[in-house]
């Protein structure tokens, strides 16, 4: 690593302005900023779609929306949340605090940076445009199975591209994650010191690297199935629809732990913070996350045990799926170890975060159970799985998000959030929550389909709850943007250690943090470093 | 900050992508393959009749059952003449089935065979087929048509019945609509 080092600490940002600052932006912090403004806004954009569909479902029989209009909005709302909400917000966290946990002064490629986060909007405005399309939008679900999919009207190059661009977006940006940790930590921080936060994106970004180009190819075949004659997964041809579930899911398993291993990073920095003690076993959760990401690529198949797979094969994705319990495990036991005999203090990340460690893990459970080849029979297709991914995709996922917001909002904006409001918005989140998903699971063991707008009238009383649970959790998220605003615009000032127990490279700038960090690299010293 | 370094992990890191995109179409033939060895997706073999027809006694009975199916997008009937037959493992034995064009127009369809259970699949040998080639039937045509087949006496002992399905779509070039 040379060292350039130039005099430039006198602290005058330069700092262009107005549309020209957001648009031509190559400074990590604000692409950052706009990735997580972007993924807020989706947030609640996927939000009001989940709000038509607990609408609808609210009673037995058809209400408000056409089956049709229904079947799109669950498509979307899938896509919008996986692909603009969650992952947005991960990159614009790993934007944000790449650089500064391992004392950067930007990311490696600063232009494709800019680049990767200016596709989304328009990638997001393809796909939505379709809604208001002769014939609507896609209406096939998210998984896109042929043939079924292949009957969209007009929406379907719009979906085809959307994800096309979707996925360039994403990989340049695990790219540019990975060239900046191999090639810009500062001098003396080795691969093993740095912050879990930072090893789970590296992880993450091998597993977009491998699998979404997988993606893009099955797409590409459906495109080309619909419009130029192929045959990839069309039986009249030669092809198999088979085919499809087997190469798309090849992508959506390391897609699932795309989503949830950033969160997994999140929480190794928050757990130890409010704990004030080190991450127990450090070592034993990067081998965990790798050996996660490396079996993520050999479970595929337990998302199609009723395809007709050869019972040898079922055997096999059983078996590998049960093994990913063990290295998640790990994780689990890691972090109640890093709590033990901790001077523990509740503050609103901290919630987040032990919420997510016994969300996830309900949410871990039902999966070993849907993973389980003899009963996932029953449990195919039904709300049980819609209970078991929004556990680990909401309560997981977005639950570490909220709280690496709280936790890191201070070295943004230089202010504190108003704690009060934040503990509620916590309480009222979880409890909406758990009354939104919990009853999901009883509903699918007793057969309720997914994805059908009307259902059996034994279903009533706990579709009732399950959406008024929908809609309180709908609405405690408004009060989430009013303390972000109200934490921008003023309040506590907050130091540069926002918080008593903080350690990692982060914390040794001010708070707010400057435009411009470690231009010179830091001198390390091993009690800075959240994990020395 | 190290220039080179990053230019070279991200070319890399390009290439793998590249890779990655090629590996999801290597999963087609891969698959082929693969549903070959285990029979999976339930298509048949296609065999040449020899004329020599060495002797195979076995009192060994396998029953048949002839399903027939049509995708929606073809305008079209299809019947089996028989709907089960019992047949010796090792020997030949014809079935039939008629289709009808119910459509004013000529309509190209081809059939696709399916057995089950899925190890048969691998047993079942067919030396003539209307599936082997497009059937093109004129407005109102009907025809009937023959599968010879063999069931190879190798078939595992505990298939004692098996069905050859077939369905007829509507033959490519046109869009799946």
């Amino acid at each position: 690593m040379s060292t350039l080092v130039k005099d430039t600490h006198h602290d005058h940002d330069h700092k262009p302005t107005g549309l020209k600052r957001w648009f031509f932006s190559t400074n990590h912090k604000d692409i950052g900023t706009l990735y997580l403004i972007f993924a807020l806004t989706m947030f609640f954009v996927g939000g009001a779609m989940a709000m038509i569909i607990r609408a609808e479902l609210f009673q037995p029989g058809l209400q408000f929306v056409d089956p049709q209009f229904y079947n799109s909005m669950v498509t979307i709302h899938a896509l919008v949340m996986i692909f603009g909400a969650v992952m947005p917000a991960g990159v614009g966290l790993a934007n944000w605090m790449i650089p500064l946990m391992i004392g950067a002064p930007d990311m490696a490629l600063p232009r494709m940076n800019n680049m990767s986060f200016w596709i989304l909007p328009f990638a997001f405005a393809l796909l939505l445009s379709t809604i208001f399309m002769q014939g609507g939008g896609p209406a096939g679900g998210w998984t896109m199975y042929p043939p079924l999919v292949l009957q969209t009207g007009d929406a379907f190059p719009f979906l085809i591209f959307a994800v096309h661009f979707l996925g360039i977006s994403s990989i340049m940006g695990a790219i540019n994650i990975i060239a900046t940790v191999f090639n810009m930590r500062a001098p003396g921080m080795s691969l093993m010191q740095m912050p879990l936060f930072v090893w789970t994106w590296v992880i993450t970004s091998f597993l977009l690297i491998a699998s979404l180009p997988v993606l893009a190819g099955a797409v590409t075949m459906l495109l080309t199935d619909k419009y130029f004659g192929t045959s990839f997964f069309s039986a009249a041809g030669g092809g198999d629809p088979v085919l499809f579930q087997h190469i798309f899911w090849f992508f959506g398993h390391p897609e699932v732990y795309i989503l949830a291993l950033p969160a997994f990073g999140i929480v190794s920095s928050i757990i130890p913070t409010f704990s004030r003690k080190p991450l127990f076993g450090y070592a034993s959760m990067v081998y965990a996350t790798a050996s996660i990401a490396i079996l993520s690529f050999f479970v595929w198949a337990h998302h199609m045990f009723t395809v007709g797979l050869p019972i040898k094969g079922e055997l096999f994705f059983m078996y590998a799926t049960m093994l990913i319990a063990v290295p998640t495990g790990v994780k689990v036991f890691n972090w109640m170890a890093t709590m033990w005999r901790g001077s523990m203090t509740f503050e609103t990340p901290m919630l987040f975060a032990i919420a997510f460690v016994i969300l996830f893990t309900i949410g871990g459970f039902s999966g070993l159970m849907l993973g389980i080849t003899p009963v996932d029979f029953q449990y195919h297709d039904t709300y049980f799985v819609v209970a078991h991914f929004h556990y680990v995709l909401l309560t997981g996922a977005v639950f570490a998000l909220m709280g690496a917001v709280y936790y890191w909002l201070p070295k943004w904006t230089g202010h504190m959030y108003d704690e009060r409001l934040g503990k509620i918005h916590f309480w009222l989140s979880t409890i909406a929550a758990n009354v939104l998903f919990f009853p999901q699971h009883f509903l699918g063991l007793a057969g309720m389909p997914r994805r059908i707008p009307d259902y059996n009238i034994q279903f009533a009383d706990f579709n009732m709850i399950s959406s008024i649970g929908g809609f309180a959790y709908g609405l405690t998220q408004l009060l989430f943007i009013y303390i972000v605003i109200k934490c921008a615009l003023g309040g506590k000032k907050a130091k540069a250690v926002s918080w008593e127990g903080a350690r990692g490279l982060e914390w040794t700038v001010p708070s707010p943090a400057p435009f411009h960090t470690f231009e010179t690299p830091p001198k390390i010293r091993k009690e800075m470093l959240e994990n020395g | 900050m190290d220039n080179k370094g990053t230019k070279k992990t991200a070319f890399t890191l390009f290439l793998v992508t590249i890779l990655m995109f090629g590996f999801g179409y290597a999963m087609v033939p891969l698959y082929d393959v693969f549903c070959k060895i285990t029979g999976l997706n339930g298509k048949t073999i296609r065999v040449v009749e020899s004329e020599v027809k060495e002797e195979y006694k076995s009192d060994r009975i396998v029953k048949i059952r002839f399903d027939s199916n049509i995708n929606g997008d073809l305008p079209w009937k299809l019947k089996s003449n028989v709907k089960t037959m019992k047949v010796q493992p090792g020997k030949f034995y014809e079935a039939t089935y008629v289709v009808e064009n119910l459509y004013n127009g000529d309509v190209t369809g081809q059939a696709i065979p399916s057995v089950s259970p899925q190890i048969a699949s691998l047993y079942f040998k067919k030396a003539e087929c209307f599936c082997f080639i497009n059937q093109l039937l004129k407005p109102g045509e009907v025809k009937e048509m023959v599968v010879r087949f063999e069931v190879d006496k190798d078939l595992p002992e505990e298939v004692t019945a098996l069905t050859l399905s077939y369905t007829f779509f509507r033959a490519k070039k046109v869009a799946v609509n």
